[in-house]
C-alpha cells in the first residue's frame, strides 16, 4: 500500500488570481475547502457597493449538484417541501429540504436548467442524503462544485454592467429566471438571483473562462462602481434582506446532537415553502403533525430600538424578570441603508406574533467596560430591505 | 383510479402463512378480505410440492417448532401431525450419536447431561419471558402512549422478577454469542455442535457471532423448541390456515401476482396485478418482505428518504440452501435404526466446525464443509414418496446469497455435490440411492418464494433489527409510514419461522385502530 497524496492545502477558486490582485487586507477564511475572502478593502465600503453600485462576490465554493434522469422531477419534488412542478425550465426556486422528522437539513436554490435537468445549490454538502433520496429512482446525482465558476453580481448598477458586457436580452430576465448567453465561445448562464435582497444576478460558466469573465466584467463595470466584495459585506446585506443562513439562524438537522436543536420549516417562517397539497415529500408526515399540534419555535424578524446590534442577545417577553426569557437572537446588524437596528431571532411559541413587542438584552463594550441594556424590539413580517428595483423587469439603468 | 373493479375492506398481498393468519383474523372480525397470491398454491415458503415424479417435500420450511399456541387457539386451527416431539440426533461419524429431547440429552457424560438440564431450564425460562412480547406489537420508544409505557414497564418488571441471579444472566446472555456459553457449560462436541446449529440456522451468523443466544431463544419461543412435522408437509398447515380464512369469509385468489400497490394522494388505495386487474381497498396488508414491499410494490417515491434508506439497509442476505433428494430406499447410518430416520438429524461435529463453515460465507464463498439439518419426512408420512421409497429434506448451510461469481447452474451443482459428499461421510450408501436431486440456493429461494435475498426471516434476526426496530425504527408496529399500508410478514416483529405471530399481531393492530387503519 502506498501513502496517498492527499491535498492538504485550500482550494483556490478560478477567480483567485484576480481577487488576490485586488486584495488589500489579506483576510481569508475557509469555505468548504476553498479560500474565501472576508473582505478585500473594507467591509463597510464593500457593503455600500452592494447597495449603491455593484458588488461582485465569488460563489464558486457554493456546493452545486447536477440532477438528471427520467425521474429528476419526481426526485426533486420529493426532496424539497415546495411544489417543483410549478418551476418550469428556465426558472429558479428557493427551497428547503427536510429529513423524515420534518427538520430542516438545509436551504438552497434549485435551477431548472432545461427539461428534466436541475442544479441544486446549497451552502452545505449533501451527497449522502441526495444519494439516499435517489434509491429506487432513475436519476443521476453528480457534484459539480468545482466544474462551475460562479459570481454574484449584485447592486443597483448590476443590470447596466451586464448590458455593457454585451448580454443582449438580459433586460427580459425576470426575478428567479435564468438565461444562457455566449461568452467567448462558451455558455454563460445568468440567473436573476442573489443573497443581497437587491437587484442582482449570478453568473455561471466553465472555470477555464473565469478569469476572462472577471476581466470583462470589471472593465464593463468601471464606470458603474463595481467592486469585489467579501463575506462580511454579504452577511450584512443578507440580514437586511431577511435571508437565513445555516449554522447561524438554524442548525442543519444532520449537525444537531441534542433533541430539539433542529428546526422545521414551519418554525423558520418558511411555511410558504411547504406545500401540503403534495401527496409526498420528505418530512410531510411530521410537518402535517406539527401543523396540527402547533410548532415549538418561531423565527422572528426584529426591529430593535437604538443602534447597538443585538448580537446573540437573549429575547424576553417583558422588560424585567429573567423568567420572561423566550428566545435568542441569531443574526443582528445595524442597517445603514434602512437606518434601523435589525435582528433575526428564535422565540418559543406563542411569543413573537407580528406586531408583538419583545425585549432584547444587549451587551456592549466601551473602552473595555461592559454595559447592558434592555432594548425594545418589534416583531415585523416584511423583509427589512426589499426595494422595488429587485423585481422590476426590465430593470432600470443607473 | 377509474377502472377499479371491486372494493374490499382489506387486501392482503401474498398468501404466506402470516398473510393467511392475518387475513383469517381480519375476516373473522367481519372485514371483507381479499388475498392475492402470486403462485397457484397458497402457503408462501410453507408449502409441500413435488420435486421429482412421485416425490414431494416441504419446499422451504420443513420443521414446525414455533407455531404460536395463540394462533392455533384464535383460529381454531386443525391439522394432523406426522410426528411430534421429535428428537434431535447429533450424528457422529462413528455411530456414537447424541440425542436430545426436551431437557434430556443422551450419549454424553453425566456432567453434560446435568448441565444441559440447567441450560434447558434457564433458556426456556428466558424464552417464556420473551414469548408474550412476540405475540403483540412492540412498544414504541418515542412518543410514549400509556399502553406502550406499561408494556415497557411490564417487560422490565418481568426481567426483574426472574430474581437477582437470573436477571443478571438474562442481561449478560441476551446480546452475546452462543459459542462462549456452550464451551463454558459443556464438554461433548456433538452437543455443542447441535446447539450451535439451533442458534444459527437460517441466519448470516456463526456461533461466535454476537446475539446468537437471542436467535437461540427465539427458536424456543412458543413450544420450548419442541419439533413437529405436519402430515402431508407444510401445505397441511397453510392449507388449514387458508381454509380458516375462507370459512371466515376471506376471498383467496391464487395465480395473481401483485405488480404494485396503488398509492393515491399519499395513501394506499388498492393493488394492481401483473395481468392489469385492479382491486381497491383503503387497507393494503403486505405479506411480502419489507424490501420488496417498499422498493418494488410501493416504489420509494411514495415514501420518505430516511425510511427508504433504512429499508434499503435492512440486512437480509440468505445463507441457507435447501436440499431435496429422492431416494429408492433409506440409507444406512451407523448406530441409527430405521425409526431414527424419522427424527431430526444434525450434522455438525462440533461448535468450531459450525463457525468454520460460516467463515467462507463472509467472503462470498460457500462452505466446503457445510453443516446440515436433515430429515427423512417420508419415514413418518408415506404420502410423500412411493411405497418403500423416501425423500430427504435438508437445510445446508452456509451458502451465501451473494456468492462470488453468482449462483450459476455450475455453482449450484457443485454445492449440491458438496452437500451430498458430506452426507456420504455419515451414510456411505446414500449417493447410490439418490434418484433425483434438487438444491435451492438462496437465489432460488428468492426467485421461487419472492423473498429478497432468499432470507427466510425476511431480514436478519439480530438486535438491531429486533423488537421496536423491526423491520426498521419508526415502522415497527406493522403500520408503514404510508397511510393504509401494513406489513404482516416475517420482516415485521417478531420475525421468521412458521409462527404466525407477525400475521396475528398485524391483524390485532389493524383491528385495534378501527377506522383509523
Amino acid at each position: 500500500m502506498t501513502v496517498q497524496d492527499v491535498q492538504q492545502d485550500r482550494k483556490k477558486s478560478p477567480f483567485y488570481s484576480r481577487q488576490a490582485k485586488l486584495d488589500k487586507v489579506n483576510q481569508w477564511h475557509e469555505w468548504k475547502g476553498y479560500s474565501s475572502a472576508d473582505s478585500f478593502y473594507n467591509a463597510e465600503l464593500e457593503y455600500f457597493a452592494i447597495r449603491n453600485s455593484t458588488g461582485v462576490f465569488d460563489l464558486t465554493p457554493m456546493t452545486k449538484y447536477r440532477i438528471t434522469g427520467p425521474d429528476s422531477l419526481t426526485y426533486i419534488d420529493r426532496l424539497v417541501t415546495r411544489d417543483m412542478h410549478k418551476i418550469k425550465p428556465g426558472r429558479v426556486a428557493y427551497a428547503v429540504w427536510c429529513d423524515d422528522q420534518g427538520q430542516v437539513i438545509d436551504d438552497g436554490t434549485i435551477f431548472h436548467l432545461k427539461e428534466g435537468e436541475y442544479r441544486l445549490c446549497s451552502q452545505e454538502r449533501h451527497m449522502e442524503w441526495l444519494l439516499a433520496a435517489a434509491i429506487g429512482m432513475d436519476v443521476d446525482v453528480k457534484e459539480e462544485t468545482a466544474d462551475i465558476a460562479a459570481l454574484a453580481v449584485q447592486g443597483p448598477t448590476s443590470y447596466s454592467i451586464l448590458k455593457t458586457l454585451g448580454l443582449d436580452g438580459v433586460e427580459n430576465l425576470k426575478l428567479f429566471g435564468l438565461m444562457n448567453f455566449d461568452f467567448e465561445g462558451t455558455v454563460l448562464m445568468v440567473s436573476r438571483t442573489g443573497f443581497t435582497g437587491d437587484l442582482g444576478y449570478e453568473l455561471w460558466l466553465d472555470p477555464s473562462k473565469a478569469e476572462a469573465l472577471w476581466d470583462a466584467l470589471f472593465k464593463a463595470g468601471k464606470n458603474y462602481g463595481i467592486m469585489a466584495i467579501g463575506t462580511e459585506a454579504l452577511e450584512q446585506s443578507r440580514i437586511e434582506a431577511g435571508y437565513l443562513a445555516a449554522y447561524e439562524d438554524f442548525l442543519p438537522a444532520a449537525a444537531t446532537v441534542r433533541a430539539g436543536r433542529s428546526r422545521s420549516p414551519l418554525e423558520l417562517g418558511l411555511s410558504w415553502l411547504v406545500d401540503f397539497k403534495k401527496a409526498n415529500f420528505n418530512g410531510r408526515r411530521a410537518l402535517a403533525e406539527e401543523k396540527r399540534r402547533g410548532s415549538t419555535w418561531r423565527l422572528v424578524k426584529l426591529d430593535v430600538e437604538g443602534n447597538k446590534p443585538a448580537t446573540h442577545s437573549y429575547i424576553y417577553s417583558k422588560k424585567r424578570g429573567r423568567k420572561s426569557q423566550v428566545g435568542f437572537v441569531t443574526s443582528a446588524a445595524w442597517s445603514p441603508i434602512c437606518k434601523h437596528n435589525l435582528a433575526i431571532g428564535t422565540v418559543k411559541m406563542p411569543h413573537g406574533a407580528v406586531g408583538d413587542t419583545l425585549w432584547v438584552e444587549i451587551y456592549y463594550q466601551r473602552e473595555m467596560h461592559w454595559s447592558r441594556m434592555m432594548a425594545q424590539a418589534e416583531v415585523v413580517d416584511k423583509p427589512f430591505w426589499n426595494p422595488e428595483r429587485r423585481r422590476v423587469t426590465p430593470p432600470g439603468p443607473y | 383510479m377509474t377502472e377499479m373493479t371491486e372494493r374490499y375492506d382489506a387486501i392482503v398481498v401474498g398468501a404466506g402463512h402470516n398473510g393467511l393468519v392475518c387475513s383469517a383474523l381480519l375476516a373473522k372480525a367481519g372485514k371483507r378480505v381479499l388475498v392475492l397470491e402470486a403462485k397457484e398454491l397458497v402457503g408462501g415458503a410453507a408449502i409441500t410440492r413435488s420435486f421429482a415424479d412421485g416425490y414431494s417435500v416441504s419446499a422451504c420450511a420443513h420443521l414446525l417448532y414455533q407455531l404460536q399456541p395463540s394462533v392455533i387457539k384464535d383460529l381454531g386451527l386443525k391439522f394432523d401431525y406426522a410426528a411430534t416431539d421429535m428428537e434431535t440426533i447429533a450424528l457422529s461419524p462413528n455411530g456414537q450419536h447424541v440425542r436430545l429431547a426436551g431437557n434430556r440429552v443422551d450419549g454424553v457424560g453425566d456432567a453434560d447431561a446435568e448441565s444441559y438440564k440447567g441450560f434447558y431450564k434457564r433458556m426456556n425460562r428466558f424464552a417464556d419471558l420473551l414469548q408474550p412480547y412476540m405475540n403483540k406489537a412492540p412498544a414504541r420508544l418515542a412518543n410514549f402512549s400509556t399502553g406502550d409505557l406499561l408494556m415497557l414497564a411490564r417487560f422490565g418488571l418481568d426481567i426483574r422478577m426472574l430474581g437477582k441471579t437470573e436477571m443478571r444472566e438474562f442481561i449478560r446472555l441476551i446480546g452475546i454469542n452462543i459459542f462462549d456459553e456452550l464451551v463454558e457449560r459443556f464438554d461433548n462436541p456433538l452437543l455443542k455442535g447441535a446447539l450451535s446449529v439451533d442458534a444459527v440456522l437460517g441466519t448470516h451468523l456463526g456461533p461466535r457471532s454476537p446475539n446468537t443466544i437471542l436467535t437461540y431463544l427465539y427458536r424456543l419461543c412458543g413450544n420450548h423448541g419442541s419439533i413437529s412435522v405436519p402430515k402431508g408437509g407444510m401445505s397441511s398447515v397453510t392449507g388449514a390456515l387458508a381454509d380458516c380464512a375462507r370459512n371466515f369469509g376471506a376471498t383467496i385468489r391464487t395465480g395473481m401476482p401483485v405488480k404494485r400497490i396503488v398509492i393515491e394522494n399519499g395513501r394506499a388505495a388498492g393493488v394492481e396485478t401483473t395481468s392489469g386487474e385492479t382491486f381497491s381497498s383503503w387497507l393494503v396488508v403486505s405479506n411480502a418482505d419489507p424490501k420488496s414491499t417498499i422498493m418494488d410494490l410501493v416504489s420509494t417515491r411514495h415514501v420518505e428518504t430516511g425510511f427508504t434508506r433504512r429499508v434499503h439497509n435492512i440486512r437480509m442476505r440468505g445463507n441457507a440452501a435447501k436440499l431435496h433428494l429422492a431416494l429408492d430406499g433409506l440409507p444406512t447410518i451407523e448406530g441409527l435404526t430405521d425409526e431414527d430416520f424419522g427424527e431430526r438429524l444434525v450434522l455438525a461435529p462440533d461448535e468450531n466446525y459450525v463457525e468454520r463453515a460460516f467463515n467462507p460465507a463472509k467472503y462470498g464463498e460457500f462452505s466446503p464443509n457445510p453443516m446440515l439439518e436433515v430429515t427423512f419426512p417420508s419415514v413418518r408420512d408415506d404420502s410423500l414418496a412411493p411405497a418403500g421409497r423416501h425423500v430427504l429434506s435438508a437445510i445446508v448451510q452456509y451458502a451465501p446469497y451473494e456468492l462470488k461469481g453468482g449462483w450459476t447452474d455450475a455453482a449450484r451443482d457443485e454445492f449440491a455435490k458438496v452437500a451430498l459428499s458430506k452426507l456420504a461421510e455419515y451414510a456411505p450408501d446414500l449417493p447410490q440411492r439418490v434418484t433425483a436431486t434438487e438444491l435451492l440456493t438462496p437465489a432460488d429461494i428468492e426467485k421461487e418464494f419472492n423473498i429478497t435475498g432468499g432470507h427466510w426471516h425476511h431480514g436478519e434476526l439480530t438486535l438491531d433489527q429486533f423488537l421496536f426496530v423491526r423491520p426498521v425504527g419508526g415502522a415497527a408496529q406493522y403500520a408503514m409510514p404510508l397511510d393504509g399500508l401494513y406489513l404482516c410478514g416475517a420482516g415485521a416483529h417478531p420475525g421468521g419461522g412458521i409462527s404466525g405471530a407477525a400475521g396475528r399481531n398485524a391483524a390485532q393492530v389493524i383491528l385495534s385502530r378501527g377506522k383509523a387503519a
